[in-house]
């Protein structure tokens, strides 16, 4: 997936865009509207991330020229401010979602996720792992022809292996990158999880390696 | 609002007062004006008349022998018939000497010869009207100076006068009723240019401060001026503060949100467990300092919407399935399913933005405490009244904090360690109560948590 990132604060652009990246997405910053526009222009984007308050101009704006030129890549607003009538203001101008600062990653996580299914249609979500399809997007997993739709969590884990294949997770980066601090998910609860995908892929080319006292591993036999 | 603004008088009633006043009095000097006139133009015609009879008495004198003569045509008393058979006396004198007539009938001292003299007298209770006039008849003996007064009682004309008197009033009392109607008229329309004005003022949203832009009447034009340079000076320092407050909150937002992700990239790298708990109770300061800070806002947008709401048909339906469609990126992240179970259509009257935010809170509530791979259940209820409820599948509340969890601030004990500010609940109760309803707590028999707003 490739994200555009309009937020004028270097530092929290920084570490979002690092956050992204490293969840296998490449990400283009932008610091003012002037430069989101030129990305906007030169290059397709997947979904945009905007922030309201630009040093050239309020980010409503860019929001608004954006739907008006049938631009319909989804835009997820990250705003400072939380009243309510700012938030309908913002669905009413054609952002997609918002997001108030500070967020927990995993939510936008879950935010743009759910977004881009909205938006569905693009093929690029589409991955080929030995004989086993992954959609991350849909959540679909494709084994021995049948279709398998995937929980949330089952869904993200498989991801996050299948991005990292062939490198070996802990229990506790996997709780790390999956769930927000406030979740209360056990490292026990990780390994329900690896169960169930270790039974979504049976019989297919994936396998799921535990390693003892160091964690999983995403391997296929190709 | 009215109840702080001292009340002098009635503009209405002023003017009302002072209209019918002018009309009562223009009324009077009508009645005396005309009643004058009238008096003024009878006299003249029984003065042309009694002139003329005294006239022709004068006409005859002649001096015959030495003496002086006078005779009555017979016209000179019948011209002076009227209706209401009037008294009619005369005198004749030569010089001072009375030659014949009533002697009570006195020549007056400043009358010129050849000219007619008119005086008003009374005589025993009569008003009596004299025609006086004398002629000098040249003589063997010299000049002799003959003057001839008739009097006539004004029984007919007061007759006539007092006719013409009550038409007068009659029309005088119906120029009076019908001024008066005007002015009543008059005073409420002109108060009622008020009336449209307050109305249109009044019926206006909590937040509108746009001009008036209503035409008014050129003397409600200041009013109207100043009312709208206070308000859009209102407006200007509202727009103001509420840039102040976006302006403030963006400033420190932004640099939380950068520490938060920062933190939450280096636990990605960190092994340490005493570094992981320490960042990780960075992370839950921050979400807690922005939580409150939120809810704080809104729970003060809540408390000054309360008074003054801004009511609407609000589709309760429509409004919980845009909601729950915005939270269930966050449900997904716990794998709980949002079921909405309603039945049939469910408006309300009320302000959208109130209700959006109490449910919000509950839906918000709910999603946090469950567990994962729960479900969650909201559902619209129209009887006994029209009521939301969000069942969840948690552990449910405390028996013994069910009545004090909506206070503010309070957080029950099965919060564990999630992030809240406590303010939830008063939030959504304080909706409840401006709406004329009320939130209810309670526990499912087969567990799990139920909190119902009902309306």
């Amino acid at each position: 997936m490739k994200y555009l990132l309009v937020e004028d604060n270097l530092e929290l652009a920084e570490a979002v865009a690092s956050r992204i990246r490293l969840d296998g997405h490449t990400v283009d910053h932008a610091a003012k509207i002037a430069d989101a526009i030129a990305f906007v222009d030169t290059s397709e984007y997947d979904l945009i991330l905007l922030d309201i308050m630009l040093p050239d101009g309020d980010g409503r704006h860019f929001l608004k020229q954006h739907r008006a030129r049938k631009n319909f890549t989804p835009v997820i607003v990250l705003t400072a401010r939380s009243q309510v009538s700012d938030r309908i203001g913002l669905l009413d101008l054609g952002a997609d979602d918002y997001l108030t600062k500070p967020f927990d990653h995993a939510e936008l996580q879950a935010r743009c996720r759910a977004v881009l299914r909205r938006n569905a249609g693009s093929a690029q979500s589409l991955q080929t792992i030995g004989d086993v399809e992954f959609d991350a997007v849909s959540g679909h997993l494709r084994v021995n022809g049948n279709t398998i739709n995937l929980r949330n969590r089952e869904l993200r884990l498989l991801e996050l292996l299948i991005a990292n294949k062939g490198k070996i997770f802990s229990k506790q980066k996997l709780v790390d990158r999956l769930f927000s601090y406030d979740d209360d998910v056990s490292e026990n609860a990780i390994e329900v999880y690896i169960g169930r995908l270790r039974k979504h892929l049976e019989g297919s080319e994936v396998r799921i390696v535990t390693l003892r006292g160091l964690g999983y591993r995403l391997d296929h036999d190709s | 609002m009215t109840a702080n603004v001292i009340v002098s008088g009635s503009l209405r009633n002023r003017l009302a007062i002072i209209l019918t006043g002018g009309a009562a009095l223009l009324a009077l000097v009508l009645y005396l004006v005309v009643r004058a006139l009238a008096a003024q133009v009878a006299q003249q015609g029984q003065d042309n008349i009694l002139s003329a009879s005294m006239s022709s008495v004068l006409d005859t004198a002649v001096i015959r022998d030495g003496r002086v003569m006078l005779d009555f045509p017979y016209s000179s008393f019948s011209m002076l018939n009227t209706q209401a058979d009037d008294r009619v006396f005369y005198a004749i004198y030569e010089g001072e000497t009375l030659l014949s007539g009533y002697d009570w009938l006195v020549v007056p001292d400043d009358l010129a010869p050849e000219n007619t003299l008119f005086e008003t007298t009374t005589i025993n209770g009569d008003h009596l009207r004299v025609a006086t006039g004398s002629r000098v008849l040249i003589g063997s003996d010299g000049p002799r100076n003959v003057s001839v007064s008739i009097a006539q009682t004004q029984d007919a004309l007061s007759n006539t006068l007092n006719g013409i008197s009550r038409n007068v009033a009659f029309l005088g009392l119906g120029f009076f009723l019908m001024s008066s109607a005007l002015a009543i008229w008059a005073a409420s329309t002109t108060s009622g240019q008020m009336r449209r004005l307050t109305t249109s003022v009044t019926r206006r949203g909590p937040q509108d401060l746009s001009p008036v832009t209503k035409a008014v009447p050129s003397e409600m034009a200041p009013l109207v001026g100043s009312l709208n340079t206070f308000m859009s000076r209102l407006d200007h320092t509202l727009t103001q503060s509420e840039d102040f407050i976006a302006e403030a909150a963006h400033r420190i937002r932004t640099p939380l949100a950068t520490v938060r992700s920062h933190a939450e990239a280096t636990l990605q790298r960190v092994d340490r467990e005493d570094n992981r708990k320490s960042l990780q109770a960075m992370v839950r300061a921050i979400d807690e300092s922005s939580r409150t800070a939120g809810q704080l806002l809104d729970h003060a947008m809540v408390t000054f919407r309360a008074e003054n709401l801004e009511m609407s048909q609000v589709d309760l339906v429509e409004l919980l399935q845009e909601l729950v469609l915005g939270m269930t990126p966050v449900a997904e992240m716990k794998d709980i399913t949002i079921t909405m179970k309603v039945e049939g259509p469910a408006t309300l009257l009320g302000d959208a933005i109130l209700l959006q935010n109490a449910l919000r809170n509950l839906i918000d509530n709910a999603l946090k405490y469950a567990p994962a791979e729960t479900r969650l259940l909201v559902e619209v209820s129209r009887s006994p009244t029209l009521s939301v409820s969000v069942y969840d599948e948690g552990q449910g509340f405390a028996p013994d904090e069910i009545e004090t969890l909506s206070g503010r601030f309070v957080r029950g004990k099965n919060m564990g360690n999630k992030v809240g500010s406590g303010l939830g609940l008063t939030i959504a109760q304080e909706v409840a109560v401006a709406h004329g309803g009320k939130l209810i707590l309670s526990n499912r028999p087969e567990g799990g948590a139920c909190v119902t707003l009902f309306f």
